[in-house]
């Protein structure tokens, strides 16, 4: 059961207030907000209390969405709900952030009292909930040099037509063409020992259909055949796609899945993950990033860091927005740096303790490297025992680390007008840490 | 004695403070209802006034033009401005500015066919009809009408807003569409009205609520909308609190397990809760439940997957091996939530899947690198990680967890890096010779917080795992000029007291602490450092005796605060009485293998549990897994003495081992916190009407002084003065009679409570010379009188401990009935001797008394 309902921005401006039970006292969203900042650092737990009332809370975009409880509600209920409500804010109004929460919160009340009604979840499925929502999105969109390179000389189609728009993305449900997405998202978890050992590799895929169509009453999703699941299963020497469980939406039909890999289901509007599968440990194919430290002290007494990091991927993908943080001694003052590139950047961030270089992109099968020359007042032996672990995140686009691929998307009835099908693979690094 | 009377006189002076806090709260309390009262009579004036104190400019003149908007006719025609005005006013609703007179205006608007802007104006109207209890009366004509509209939409809306807006005088206009919506042919309308009839009882709770509604709602849980179902076990659930929530019987139960399929993730989760109630009437039957629900334990749904674990953990309470069972089985997808995207998700689990392993140790054992921590996860899911590993240790993994571990030691977050450092301590005690190679690595990395976290967790693991402190003591030497904080410093300290024999620079790392006390802040450091030198003392007494004197001299004589000099005084009577006597207090044991008993911590049975999984307890409990196992004993054999307020010197204790606590209980009191000194201090600056000025310490140190050390030029007298019910006078009222006299109370006890005790003071400046009086009076029931006058110290702490008892209840309003005449002692001392003066200042107490007692009926 939940009492009340509230967003507020990270500054604490209240955006979204909701009260179900109407037993709230006054000062809820300033005692919650009072909590949250009482804490040191950005993390606070994720359930608090204040005099009677239970705040239960989830950190999305910058926001917080809080919902007040009692003490023997269900933690899991709670905190799918607000991870659902997000969603569904997100699917309605493009994106969740405090600009889109401010431009649409007259349908963001519309939502909340349609999904909850006296603190009870009603429905949270956006089948049902677009037969009652009204109220039309509006969606935030800044104007962006982007949006001209779509156009072609003389009006003629450019290359660039054919990549998804980058705005159908954060697009309001709504409206607008019939399209439908299916992303495979892939978020992987390595640690890599310091002798350059594969300590731990986890994968933890989704995959996920946005559905933009007015009427389509079934899809068809053929995976990999080759695909296996489970460990019992024996592996062949051939590029077999192996995932070590998989669990599936409720309303997808499995009748073809066991012997062609192919998943059947009727879309709701809106985003929903239709699979959802892990992998541990055994990666089809090697890590996709390596480093190579050097870290000495100089005549001087600074500290050397020399850093070379190789990316193994295919040569035709790449990695983008790599950023790579690697600790720092304490109390280290200032650095040079000499970066391979122009368009990389290093800076020291001396609250973190760490050095954080950027890469915007990172060819397969080249290598980067990078010398960092820190000053550190009273460097000793032990200090360079702290330079530590280098934390790489990046986004792999066009890849999955577990190869699982979409071989077709077929829509039933046919489409009566022209309806865009995309597919889009993405691999995220959930903590991707190498050790020196 | 004297150290009875010594925290009696402390304690009561607490009481003291209590006291005052008391005088003032009713006051304050009907001072609150009059500003209620007329707060009442004027509320939107109250509120305009809060609402222009908000930064946000001009916020009256937005409300005026906004108003003027929504009475233009020419808005009011054209539906898009109209509903863009009423979009402005929920707009700065929500941003907490006060809208609540644009009230009538917002119920004319309510008046339309766009079911945008009803829904937009319902919002307004829910959040201030409790303000405007008379225009709100105008609204529900429209509702009503509403209720007969031919869309179902529509008719759900007015119906859920008629019972969302929360006024007591509406409902017999709601009850009437209600119970027409309960038969409505669209479910979304059936859907609303089954919880309209929770929120109409909840607002008049005393009303009986009508039996034909109960029966109709329990027919309504065969409607074929499943969330109809569901939102009649919500309203049953509510409506029938007092008898227990809603039956559930054999049909009932098999009916919703049943339509179970049917629900969604919110509905099986409620449905599987409200089961929990039900008892199986056969085993058949159970099994029956159990394998139907075996999918829903699987679910990829953490709420239903958690809801069902409840319920079969329920079930089976009698069936220890179905249980065990059924914990297998969820493994799988409680690890899929642990890694969750959402981290609140993966935190929730993980808190989850430590229940779980108090049942089945070492449950997920095989997936231990799933617990593995990522680089950005936030401190509170690192921590519950690294919680969840120690507990999955065994000889094949050790190593990899152990190196992980490591590395999150020079974690950036001290609280994560501290965290990391006394896990390690913990598998330590299994694996010690692995561990201690770590811990004694970090200790070079000279870094403050390490190395203290690294001494406190050493500390810890010495007192579990004896075996280990050769290592441990040649790997301390030198680190003392890392360590900041007190926590380590008192571990250091301990060490050094303990293991003094075996660490060769003892006495000098001592030596250091002893010539930089004064800088010293922490008191607890201080007593620890006192009973440090004290066993070094023992078992290497030449190196130590300068040194302990040179600290004993300072605590006593220039120390300020009152648990530190207590201490000294005390160690400084105990070696007085002899080396072999010290020896026997203090020589305790310094390790305690039986606890290393711990670390295989036996199985729990599920039901120890069962009850808080899947609430937001596991979600509270922080950091509780990882505290040292011997602080925490010896706290709660002292928790009874000591403070609640006591949280500095936690862990201070560990230094007396329980076994000597036990033997000489007066030497709890050491432990006792430093509150009581800070209380002191302030109140030696309240200016006071006699001069000179005694302050609360040196009026104890006097008392316990004319105790120790007889001199001619004093007096100690016991009188007993015939006097009427004084117990009964309230305490302020004496105060301020005696101070009128020029008589300061120092402390006393709260009224109604046995001892009855008061400690006064005044000087005498009569001819020939001026002097000091000290008083005490006592009162005790005439039964206890007899084995009160042997001065009985665990009686004394006795009545000390009830007296605190009643006080936390209430002031003692347990009255007893008593007999009208008393006999109240009083120990009257006085510097220097003055027989008259005495006499006088006896007989004004007595007049004082007995005209007080008078008084008061």
């Amino acid at each position: 059961m939940i009492s009340q309902v509230f967003v507020l921005s990270s500054k604490g401006d209240r955006l979204v207030y909701k009260d179900f039970r109407g037993n709230a006292g006054s000062d809820l969203v300033s005692g919650f907000y009072e909590k949250v900042t009482a804490l040191t650092g950005d993390q606070p737990p994720v359930v608090m209390r204040h005099k009677e009332v239970h705040f239960v809370h989830v950190r999305q975009g910058g926001l917080y969405l809080v919902a007040t409880t009692t003490a023997d509600s269900s933690p899991f209920v709670v905190i799918e709900f607000l991870n659902r409500f997000a969603a569904l804010v997100k699917d309605y109004c493009g994106g969740l952030s405090e600009k889109s929460v401010q431009m649409n919160f007259a349908l963001i009340y519309e939502l909340l009292d349609e999904m909850l009604d006296y603190g009870y979840v009603q429905s949270t499925s956006s089948d049902v909930l677009k037969n009652f929502i009204q109220t039309e999105a509006v969606s935030p969109r800044p104007f962006s040099l982007f949006d001209l390179a779509n156009v072609g000389l003389f009006g003629a189609d450019t290359q660039q037509s054919k990549v998804a728009p980058s705005s159908a993305a954060t697009r309001p449900i709504q409206g607008g063409k019939s399209e439908i997405f299916v992303d495979v998202i892939e978020r992987m978890t390595v640690v890599i020992g310091a002798n350059g050992v594969l300590m731990k590799a986890d994968v933890q895929g989704e995959v996920k259909v946005k559905c933009f169509l007015p009427s389509c009453s079934e899809i068809r999703i053929g995976l990999n055949e080759d695909l296996s699941v489970g460990a019992s299963q024996l592996r062949g020497y051939g590029t077999t796609v192996r995932v070590d469980q998989c669990s599936f939406h409720p309303a997808v039909r499995l009748e073809e899945f066991d012997s062609h890999r192919i998943l059947r289901l009727s879309p709701s509007q809106g985003e929903q993950s239709v699979m959802q599968y892990q992998l541990a440990d055994h990666l089809p194919s090697a890590p996709p990033f390596r480093l190579f430290p050097a870290i000495e002290k100089d005549s001087g007494g600074r500290l050397l860091m020399y850093l070379k990091i190789r990316c193994d991927l295919p040569p035709k993908s790449a990695a983008v927005n790599v950023g790579a943080t690697i600790r720092v001694p304490k109390g280290c003052v200032s650095m040079s740096q000499e970066l391979s590139s122009p368009d990389q950047s290093a800076e020291l961030s001396p609250q973190s303790r760490a050095v954080l270089w950027t890469i915007p992109r990172f060819q397969g099968g080249t290598q980067l490297s990078a010398l960092f020359k820190l000053d550190v007042p009273a460097l000793s032996s032990a200090s360079m025992m702290e330079v530590g672990p280098l934390g790489l995140s990046f986004e792999l686009p066009k890849t999955t680390a577990t190869g699982l691929h979409v071989r077709f998307l077929r829509l039933s009835p046919v489409q009566p007008g022209p309806a865009q099908r995309w597919v889009r693979y993405v691999t995220h690094s959930d903590s991707y840490t190498i050790r020196v | 004695m004297s150290k009875h009377l010594n925290s009696a006189v402390l304690r009561s002076y607490l009481k003291l403070d209590n006291m005052t806090m008391q005088l003032t709260a009713p006051l304050t309390s009907k001072g609150v209802r009059v500003m209620g009262q007329t707060q009442r009579t004027t509320p939107k004036g109250n509120r305009r006034l809060s609402a222009a104190t908000m930064p946000y400019l001009g916020n009256e003149d937005m409300v005026k033009d906004l108003r003027r908007a929504l009475s233009n006719p020419h808005v009011q025609s054209d539906h898009l401005r109209y509903r863009n005005a009423i979009l402005k006013v929920i707009k700065l609703m929500s941003q907490g500015v006060d809208v609540s007179n644009l009230f009538s205006e917002m119920v004319k608007a309510c008046a339309t066919v766009d079911v945008v802007q009803k829904k937009l104006v319902y919002v307004f109207l829910c959040s201030y009809a409790a303000l405007n209890p008379e225009l709100s009366l105008l609204v529900i004509n429209t509702l009503r009408k509403d209720c007969q509209d031919p869309n179902p939409m529509v008719r759900s809306l007015a119906l859920r807003n008629m019972t969302n807006l929360r006024l007591p005088g509406l409902v017999e206009y709601v009850e009437q569409p209600l119970s027409a919506g309960l038969r409505d042919r669209a479910a979304c309308v059936r859907r609303v009205a089954v919880l309209g009839w929770a929120k109409l009882h909840n607002l008049q709770p005393n009303s009986e609520t009508d039996a034909s509604v109960v029966n109709e709602l329990y027919g309504l849980l065969r409607d074929p909308d499943p969330i109809v179902m569901v939102n009649c076990l919500r309203a049953l659930e509510e409506i029938l609190k007092e008898e227990g929530g809603v039956t559930i019987n054999k049909p009932i139960a098999h009916h919703l397990l049943n339509r179970l399929k049917e629900c969604d993730v919110w509905g099986q989760s409620e449905v599987l809760k409200i089961l929990q109630r039900y008892q199986p009437h056969s085993d058949d039957e159970l099994f029956d439940i159990l394998s139907l629900l075996d999918s829903s334990l699987v679910s990829p749904h953490p709420p239903v997957m958690a809801a069902t674990l409840s319920l079969f953990l329920s079930l089976s309470s009698a069936l220890p091996a179905v249980s065990l069972a059924a914990l297998e089985r969820v493994q799988g997808p409680l690890l899929a939530a642990c890694g969750s995207a959402s981290r609140e998700m993966r935190f929730t689990a993980l808190c989850h899947i430590q229940l779980l392993l108090r049942s089945v140790p070492g449950l997920m054992g095989a997936h231990y690198k799933r617990f593995f921590c990522g680089y950005a996860e936030p401190a509170f899911i690192k921590q519950r990680k690294m919680q969840v590993l120690v507990e999955l240790v065994n000889d094949e993994n050790v190593a990899m967890i152990l190196d992980e571990l490591k590395e999150y030691c020079t974690d950036v977050n001290t609280d994560t890096a501290q965290a990391a450092i006394s896990a390690i301590g913990r598998i330590g005690r299994s694996y010690s010779d692995r561990c201690l190679k770590i811990l004694i690595g970090l200790l070079g990395l000279k870094q403050e917080h390490i190395t203290s976290a690294v001494v406190q967790t050493m500390r810890d693991l010495v007192w579990v795992c004896p075996q280990c402190s050769e290592t441990v003591c040649s790997a301390l030497e030198g680190c003392e000029e890392t360590l900041q904080d007190s926590q380590g410093k008192q571990a250091l300290l301990w060490f050094l007291g303990a293991y003094g024999d075996r660490i060769s620079s003892a006495p000098y790392t001592l030596e250091v602490f002893i010539d930089t006390v004064r800088c010293e802040t922490s008191p607890g450091v201080k007593m620890e450092l006192l009973t440090a030198s004290v066993r070094l003392f023992l078992c290497r007494p030449a190196e130590t005796q300068d040194m302990l004197g040179r600290l004993l001299h300072y605590c006593i004589d220039e120390e300020t605060d009152m648990c530190v000099r207590d201490q000294a005084l005390l160690y400084y009577r105990l070696l007085r009485c002899g080396v072999d006597e010290t020896r026997k207090v203090l020589q305790g044991r310094r390790s305690d293998p039986s606890l290393g008993v711990l670390i295989g911590r036996p199985a729990e049975p599920p039901s120890q549990w069962a009850h808080a999984f899947n609430t937001l307890m596991p979600l509270w409990q922080n950091a509780a897994g990882t505290e040292s196992v011997n602080s925490d004993d010896v706290d709660h054999m002292t928790s009874d003495l000591a403070d609640p307020l006591d949280t500095e010197v936690e862990g201070v204790p560990a230094d007396t081992p329980a076994d000597t606590l036990a033997t000489k209980p007066h030497l709890s009191s050491v432990g006792l916190p430093d509150t009581p000194a800070d209380t002191l201090a302030t109140s030696a600056v309240v200016p006071l009407s006699l001069f000179p000025t005694l302050s609360a310490q040196e009026f104890e140190r006097l008392w316990l002084q004319e105790h120790a050390e007889e001199k001619l030029d004093f007096v100690c007298r016991t009188e007993h003065l015939q006097g009427p019910n004084v117990t009964r006078v309230s305490p302020q009222s004496l105060q301020a009679a005696l101070q009128l006299l020029n008589i300061h109370t120092l402390a006393f006890t709260p009224p109604r409570t046995l001892p009855w005790r008061i400690y006064v003071y005044t000087h005498t400046a009569a001819a020939p010379r001026a002097t000091l009086v000290l008083a005490e009076l006592l009162y005790q029931e005439a039964g206890a009188h007899a084995a009160a006058a042997d001065g009985e110290d665990e009686d004394d702490a006795a009545a000390l401990a009830k007296g605190e008892e009643e006080a936390t209840f209430g002031g003692g309003e347990t009255a007893r009935e008593m007999a009208d005449v008393k006999e109240i002692q009083v120990t009257l001392k006085q510097r220097p001797r003055d027989d008259n003066a005495l006499k006088n200042v006896l007989s004004v107490l007595s007049t004082v008394l007995h005209t007080l007692s008078c008084q008061t009926p």
